[in-house]
């Protein structure tokens, strides 16, 4: 057991934990932030996206303790506190962008990301963006257009293309 | 689109915001206190006999409250199947008993051997390695045409052979068949692979298991898609526990797919070993054990042929297929290939005459049963790939040979059992043909041409058979189930409405559509509703959801149970109004007395039916809360016509997507923004199907795809955006809605439609190729490039 510390939406944590847990499972058991979810078990579906210092970590592919001192951002901080969505999470449901929602806070937490490096993508480029996550249930058509609409672009030909 | 939110309008889905914020109630999401966690030592061995199991060590090791072996298991018995075929000789099926662990051999890789239950799930991972097994390899039987010769391998010593059943439908026909065959002035022939899936929701399975010792109570948390089929299977057949003593849950659920239909064993054990150790016990499927344990999709080797006139109409069809079955049966899986493959073979077609044979086969591989569309994908895909072929051999157009012989009048008995209620091929042709811009095809083939590109034109129908089922007859087709929906509609004393539904929503957006019918049929707001689905304390029945059956049989219960409860509020109105019942009309929430303006509104009828003061108690009695059950009268009759444009880059064999259109008829929308979410997702699917996807055993029963990194699921960047339309709408005849189901469609259609376009493609660049088997993958595509 090793002591770890860390922000996790700007709410600073601590606990002893063993050196192999995982960060998703340091905040799914640990700080029962249940919205991280795990997918997998090869780094490749993209469930488990959180920040980390800023940016998009696989949080399955990544030992709690390699997180301490950092500043940790998951889908439970990312709507205000008084419960509006953040652009991002609102064009997901404006545009339908989630059908069973378990690939959802990865998909967002991998959007913003994409935002944040690129504020307005192609969508090729949020297509390449997105490889590390996979969607079984919407074929992704409204989760490239909900992305595409959160920066701000004009969505509503693309249906009818 | 109306305003009020009702019947017809893309409301935003309610359900949304608990998953955006991060604050769903995934089953793994729960953890009861003072659980234990099971590990399961699963065979890497496809095909062994157990000589022996030694858990000494494993049992003394830190942690551990139990080790578990078929030998606790004696009393208990094995997952049922739900279907019973019946063989062409009118024999039943050959159906093996399918242990929770493996009783003296091992039949497939990932099936369970023994179970640890310890306090953490290191421990019992840590204590599953100390478990001595002895098994003696014995040889794997995998491919189905050799597992049917005499002599081969038996993957079940106590059964006569390795086949399931040889079913053939309808019997009566087959001389007739083969007579129109034998005389027709052109049969156009095909051998096909439909290849085997895994369904693959994104989230894994998980059971957690609970007693609780005070009144020998159990209750199971299952991702499951229904989990009052769950209780009753394993109550009534598994465990031997009543159904009042057995509480199933299954809550939110990311995604199903048909392969969280099933009962499977985990379930079994985590309920059992919580009475026990004792303690809940919960389980958790990594991804690895999905890929071994949840069951797989597909796996057909079919050969059809197609006999036409010179004109391109349509004769006879007859088709062979070996149907993998794998090791068990799975739930459901006996009426796949048959039930929902051969009664789907008359497609959107007049042919008088058709002859179904399948042959399903037990081999050493992961059970399969229903993965999205079940046995429709099946038959779509070898109808309209013949169908493609004959077109090219007979030099007609595709669309022309399909409309041809589309059939235009309704209702249409098939000559394989079903009657099609309603439908117009031609206006969804027709929609289509303008979707896809058929026109303008050669244009962009040129374009494509100049890049060094080829490009081909796909076109596709599919019908499909959904709204499962008329319980009589599915009863007589071998189900051991009914196939009908419950609903309780309860209004509360100030006017909101609870539903309780047996069908289960795992992404396909009940709690938000479910309401604006309700709020459609009494005039309140949606926001009044709610929908209860998926706890079998709370929602009285239920057979769940699959086969695109939520709202054309959910849906109908939950219109019937809200108009008996409409009709009882109506006679309170009349009570109020001081007139006759008859002459009470329900508009925007209020009750008014015809041709007056005389009126109650909605909430105090409500009211009075709770505090029956002023309340016809000699005729009434007080609450306003009803069930009902309702088992549709047919199937429903989705159908559509798709197209899809690919390039073929001639230097690697890589095919991409660049249109794609699908127009389906879905009858009655509710909320055309879930239906388009359904499309887009089977596209994707189907799109994968084709494409990528591909589940792989080796000559040794070794799954070779068991991961993420070996099969390839579709990642955004290999599927395109979808033009989609529902305007051509036919409504079903026999549901108060008129709602046909749209769940599978775009899963049912697009595999077809890629492969036609594909073949186009090489075609028209002169290559002489006729067919190429999916997943059309780039080393497939080149090598049938290279003739
Ligand atoms: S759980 Fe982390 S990538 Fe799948
Ligand atoms: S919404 Fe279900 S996996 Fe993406």
């Amino acid at each position: 057991m090793t002591e770890v510390s860390m922000t996790v939406n700007g709410r600073p944590v601590r606990a002893d934990v063993p050196d192999n847990t995982l960060l998703a499972d340091f905040l799914r058991e640990n700080l029962e932030l249940t919205g991280t979810h795990v997918g997998c078990d090869t780094a490749q579906c993209g469930a488990c996206v959180v920040h980390v210092n800023g940016r998009a970590v696989k949080s399955c592919n990544i030992f709690a303790l390699e997180c301490e001192g950092a500043e940790v951002a998951t889908i439970e901080g990312e709507a205000a506190p008084d419960g509006t969505l953040s652009a991002i999470q609102q064009a997901f449901q404006d545009h339908h962008g989630l059908q069973c929602g378990f690939c959802t806070p990865g998909m967002v937490m991998s959007a913003k990301a994409l935002l944040a490096e690129n504020p307005e993508p192609t969508e090729a480029e949020i297509r390449a963006y997105l490889k590390g996550n996979i969607c079984r249930c919407t074929g992704y058509h409204n989760i490239v257009r909900a992305i595409m609409a959160a920066s701000g672009q004009d969505v509503s030909n693309i249906a009818a293309e | 689109m109306p305003a009020d939110g009702g019947i017809g309008a893309s409301t935003r889905r309610r359900e949304d915001v608990r998953f955006l914020t991060g604050q769903g109630r995934y089953t793994d999401d729960i953890n009861i206190h003072n659980q234990a966690h099971v590990f399961f030592l699963r065979s890497d061995m496809a095909h062994g006999r157990i000589n022996g199991i030694d858990i000494s060590a494993a049992e003394k090791m830190p942690g551990v409250l139990k080790v578990f072996t078929a030998a606790d298991f004696a009393e208990v018995g094995g997952i049922p199947c739900g279907w019973q075929v019946t063989d062409r000789f009118g024999e039943p099926m050959q159906e093996p008993k399918h242990p929770v662990l493996a009783e003296g051999f091992v039949r497939h890789v990932g099936e369970p051997i023994a179970a640890v239950v310890a306090d953490t799930l290191q421990q019992a991972r840590d204590a599953a390695e100390a478990i001595e097994v002895d098994i003696e390899a014995l040889p794997a039987v995998v491919d189905m045409a050799a597992a049917l010769e005499d002599g081969a391998q038996k993957v079940h010593e106590d059964l006569k052979s390795n086949l399931c059943y040889d079913w053939g439908f309808v019997e009566e026909n087959r001389d007739a068949v083969d007579e129109a065959i034998r005389k027709a002035p052109h049969v156009t022939t095909l051998e096909l692979v439909n290849q085997r899936l895994v369904a693959n929701p994104v989230e894994p399975r998980v059971a957690i298991g609970v007693h609780d010792r005070a009144d020998d109570e159990y209750t199971l948390y299952t991702t499951s898609q229904n989990p009052h089929v769950i209780r009753l299977l394993m109550g009534a057949f598994v465990l031997g526990i009543p159904e009042h003593k057995l509480r199933v849950v299954s809550p939110d659920v990311g995604g199903g797919f048909g392969t969280k239909i099933f009962h499977y064993q985990e379930e079994a054990f985590c309920t059992f070993a919580a009475k026990v150790v004792n303690r809940p016990v919960k389980w958790r499927a990594s991804r690895s054990e999905a890929f071994m344990s949840d069951a797989q999709g597909r796996d057909h080797v079919t050969k059809i042929e197609l006999a036409l006139d010179e004109e391109g109409h349509f004769l006879a069809i007859r088709t062979s297929t070996l149907a993998n079955m794998g090791a068990y049966l799975s739930t459901f899986a006996p009426s796949v290939p048959t039930w929902l493959h051969g009664t789907l073979m008359a497609g959107n077609y007049r042919t008088p005459l058709i002859y179904v044979n399948v042959r399903a086969v037990f081999t050493n591989t992961v059970p399969v049963d229903a993965y999205r569309g079940a046995g429709r994908p099946e038959a779509t895909f070898q109808l309209e790939r013949v169908i493609d072929k004959a077109a090219r051999e007979l030099g007609i157009d595709p669309v022309e040979i399909r409309r041809r012989n589309f059939i235009t009048e309704f209702p249409y008995e098939t000559p394989v059992a079903l009657t099609y209620d309603t439908g117009d091929y031609h206006a969804t042709m027709d929609k289509l043909m303008e979707l896809a811009d058929r026109d303008g095809f050669e244009a962009r083939a040129a374009e494509s041409k100049k890049r060094g590109r080829l490009r081909g034109f796909g076109v596709n129908c599919y019908i499909e058979a959904c709204g499962i089922a008329p319980s009589n007859l599915v009863g007589q087709l071998g189900a051991r189930a009914g196939l009908y929906e419950s609903a309780t509609v309860r209004v509360n004393a100030t006017g909101s409405v609870t539903v309780m539904t047996g069908s289960h929503s795992h992404g396909q957006g009940h709690e938000t559509a479910f309401p604006q019918v309700i709020a459609s049929m009494i005039g309140i707001d949606p926001s009044q509703v709610e929908i209860v689905h998926g706890d079998t304390a709370r929602v009285p029945m239920g057979m769940g959801t699959y086969g695109s059956r939520s709202l054309a049989v959910g849906g109908s219960a939950m219109v019937r149970a809200a108009e008996k409860v409409i009709d009882k509020a109506r006679k309170i109105a009349a009570h109020l109004l001081e007139a006759s019942a008859e002459d009470i009309e329900l508009k925007e929430g209020r009750f008014t007395v015809k041709g007056t303006d005389k009126s109650v509104a909605w909430g105090d009828v409500t009211l009075a039916a709770y505090v029956p003061h002023n309340y016809p108690l000699e005729d009434l009695e007080p609450g306003l809360e009803e069930t009902a059950f309702y088992d549709p009268a047919n199937f429903t009759y989705p159908a559509g016509a798709y197209a899809c444009e690919v390039e073929v880059d001639p230097e690697t064999g890589k095919v991409t997507v660049e249109r794609f259109a699908a127009v389906d008829d879905f009858g009655t929308i509710v909320n055309p923004m879930i239906v388009d979410g359904q499309v887009h997702g089977g596209l994707g699917q189907g799109i994968g199907q084709a494409l990528l996807e591909g589940c792989v055993y080796d000559d040794e029963g070794q799954l070779l795809t068991a991961s993420y990194m070996d099969y390839a699921m579709p990642r955004a960047d290999d599927l395109p955006f979808y033009s989609v339309d529902h305007s051509c709408a036919t409504p079903c005849t026999h549901n108060p809605l008129g709602v046909k189901g749209c769940g599978e469609a775009g899963c049912i259609g697009s595999p077809p439609t890629i492969v036609n376009a594909v073949v186009d493609a090489l075609q028209r660049a002169g290559h002489d190729v006729t067919h190429i088997d999916m997943p059309l993958t780039p080393s497939r595509v080149w090598a049938a490039m290279q003739g």
